[in-house]
Parts: structure tokens; C-alpha cells; sequence
């Protein structure tokens, strides 16, 4: 389910178990979720969902529920 | 650890002709994977085919304009469908614009600065984006010698490349722990459409500046930039090649 599979990203990118990942989690909220993890997550999502973002897009993805929402712009069901 | 660039892939800008051009050559006789940027599709395509049939290699067309950022993002997303993966880049698109600073246009100020640098900055942001999934990579930038000394008539250009100096100085250590190198060649005066477009005059001036006594081939920024992407300079970043043979400005 691509839902899973966001979650799963954001919990292997910033090496936290997925049951610390809610769509409230934000950028910068937690150590683990600094600008290096930022971009390892980037990488992440894109390997997953095979698209890549804008640089827009990467500087506005701010918490767990703006990602879903950022990669539903690019027809990804998530 | 040699020269031998079979495993890599390797884009570069202002592919079609001049120092551009040189640099596919000779990557293609090093056996690399191509990606050749410019902004004709057809020229581009005859320069794919042509290194395919000569060398034996992959080469695929990427047109962009690097003075654009959405059409960066546009070929970079398109890289990123095709491949997934950037060894090296090799920002080597560039426009030389010559006025006196009081015959400036701020066109001319922005179409040259779009080029020379911020398209730098745009093929470096997405290229290191590929290169850090994949453990690293090498990015060579190209600036000039203008930019490192200035010259009558060359504010813009100059100040365009001494830009592409820092963008290169800046990145190499933000970029380093994800080891991605990033150096920059400043070739003299070489051999190319744009320098044989010079007054006679003024071509021969430039010639006896030059120490070594003779225009700069575009093969000798091929093979300096061959050098910064292969495994032969591994420990070398942020560093700013001259290849001008001696000459003074």
C-alpha cells in the first residue's frame, strides 16, 4: 500500500521505528530529521515512488502529511 | 585506477560543439556512458550516433537549456526516468557576450550570468542529488581565466566565471562527506568558434600572451576534465585547474 510505503520511507531515511512516524512529525521537530536526513529522505521517496521532486517541492515537504500531499501532485496515490 | 570511465556516466552541458564537444570524444574513447546536453535536439542526436558508431559507447540526446531552470528540472527529471544514476558532470555550457562596462545591457547581464553561472548552480543542485544515492561522483566545473584575472571588456563574463570559482570552492566542501568532488578547469584562450570570431588583431595579441606560444586546443580542456572525473583524482576538490598554457593577461 503506498501509504505503508510512505511511512516506511520516512522510518528507514530518519532510522526510527514506523510506529514514530505521524502526519504531525515535522522537519526539524527531532534530531533525527535534520537537512542531511532531509535529503537522504528525498532520495528515498524518489527511489520508491520513482519520480523526482522539484526543488520546490523538496524545501516546502515539512512534516509526514505535507509529503503526502506534495506526492499526490505528482499522481501518486498515497 | 586509471582513465578508463567504463562504469561511468557522465553528463555534460554544451555538448554540441567547441571545448563541449572535445570532451564527448574523449570520454567516449575513455568508454563512458554519455548524456549529451544541448539545446538541439537534431545536433545532438548526429553527435550520439556518430560516438556510438566510432567509440561503441551509449550516448543519449539531453535537451535543456541550462539557463532555464525549469527546463533543467525538466531534463534532470528526464535523467532521473532514464537512469537513476550521474557519475559525473561536466557544467560546460557558457556564452561569451564582450562590451565595455558602459555598453552593457541588462540583458546582456542576464542571459550571460543565466548561462555561465546560474545554470551551473541548477545542474549541480539536481546532479548531486543522483550522485549521493549512488556514494559519490565528480562534478567539473568550467570558469576561465578571465575569471580569475579579469580583462578589458569582460566585467560580465568575467564576473560570471569567477562565480562559477565560488559555486565550485562552496560546494566541494559542502559536498565532500557524501564524497562527491567538485573542481573547476579555467582554460585560456582556446581554439573555438568563439575565439576564431576575434578581430585578427586581437587574436594575435592574445596569441603572444600565451607562454607555451600557441592556441589552446579544445582537447586539452577535454583531457583535463577527464582527469578531474576519473578515479585518478580522487583525493582532489575544490580546486581550480588553469589549462592556458602560460598565459598572461
Amino acid at each position: 500500500m503506498a501509504t505503508d510505503q510512505v511511512t516506511a520511507a520516512f522510518a528507514k531515511s530518519l532510522g526510527l521505528p514506523e510506529s514514530d512516524i505521524t502526519e504531525h512529525l515535522a522537519y526539524g521537530s527531532i534530531k533525527e530529521w535534520d537537512s542531511t536526513a532531509h535529503m537522504v529522505l528525498i532520495a528515498e521517496l524518489e527511489d520508491v515512488f520513482d519520480v523526482m521532486l522539484d526543488t520546490d517541492d523538496i524545501i516546502d515537504m515539512s512534516s509526514v502529511a505535507k509529503a503526502r500531499e506534495i506526492l499526490r501532485k505528482y499522481d501518486i496515490k498515497c | 585506477m586509471d582513465l578508463n570511465l567504463t562504469d561511468k556516466h557522465v553528463l555534460i552541458t554544451g555538448a554540441s560543439r567547441g571545448i563541449g564537444r572535445a570532451m564527448a570524444e574523449r570520454f567516449a574513447a575513455a568508454g563512458a556512458t554519455l548524456y549529451l546536453n544541448g539545446r538541439r535536439a537534431d545536433e545532438l542526436a548526429e553527435l550520439c550516433s556518430q560516438l556510438h558508431d566510432d567509440y561503441g559507447v551509449s550516448a543519449h540526446a539531453c535537451v535543456f537549456d541550462v539557463s532555464d531552470a525549469d527546463s533543467v528540472k525538466q531534463g534532470f527529471q528526464a535523467l532521473f526516468k532514464l537512469t537513476k544514476r550521474l557519475d559525473v558532470l561536466i557544467n560546460n555550457a557558457g556564452v561569451l557576450d564582450d562590451a565595455l562596462i558602459g555598453m552593457v545591457s541588462p540583458q546582456q547581464v542576464e542571459q550571460t550570468f543565466a548561462t555561465n553561472t546560474f545554470g551551473v548552480i541548477y545542474c549541480c543542485q539536481y546532479a548531486a542529488r543522483l550522485m549521493q544515492r549512488n556514494g559519490g561522483g565528480s562534478i567539473v566545473n568550467v570558469s576561465s581565466i578571465i575569471g580569475r584575472v579579469g580583462n578589458v571588456g569582460q566585467a560580465v563574463y568575467g564576473g560570471s566565471k569567477a562565480a562559477v570559482i565560488g559555486v565550485t570552492q562552496s560546494l566541494a566542501k559542502e559536498l565532500a562527506a557524501q564524497n562527491i568532488r567538485v573542481n573547476a578547469i579555467a582554460p585560456g584562450f582556446i581554439d573555438t568558434d568563439m575565439t576564431r570570431k576575434l578581430p585578427e588583431e586581437k587574436y594575435q595579441a592574445r596569441l603572444q600572451s600565451i607562454g607555451m606560444g600557441r592556441i589552446g586546443e579544445p582537447k586539452d580542456i577535454a583531457n583535463a576534465a577527464l582527469f578531474l572525473a576519473s578515479d585518478l583524482s580522487s583525493y582532489v576538490t575544490g580546486q581550480v585547474l588553469g589549462v592556458d598554457g602560460g598565459m598572461l593577461i
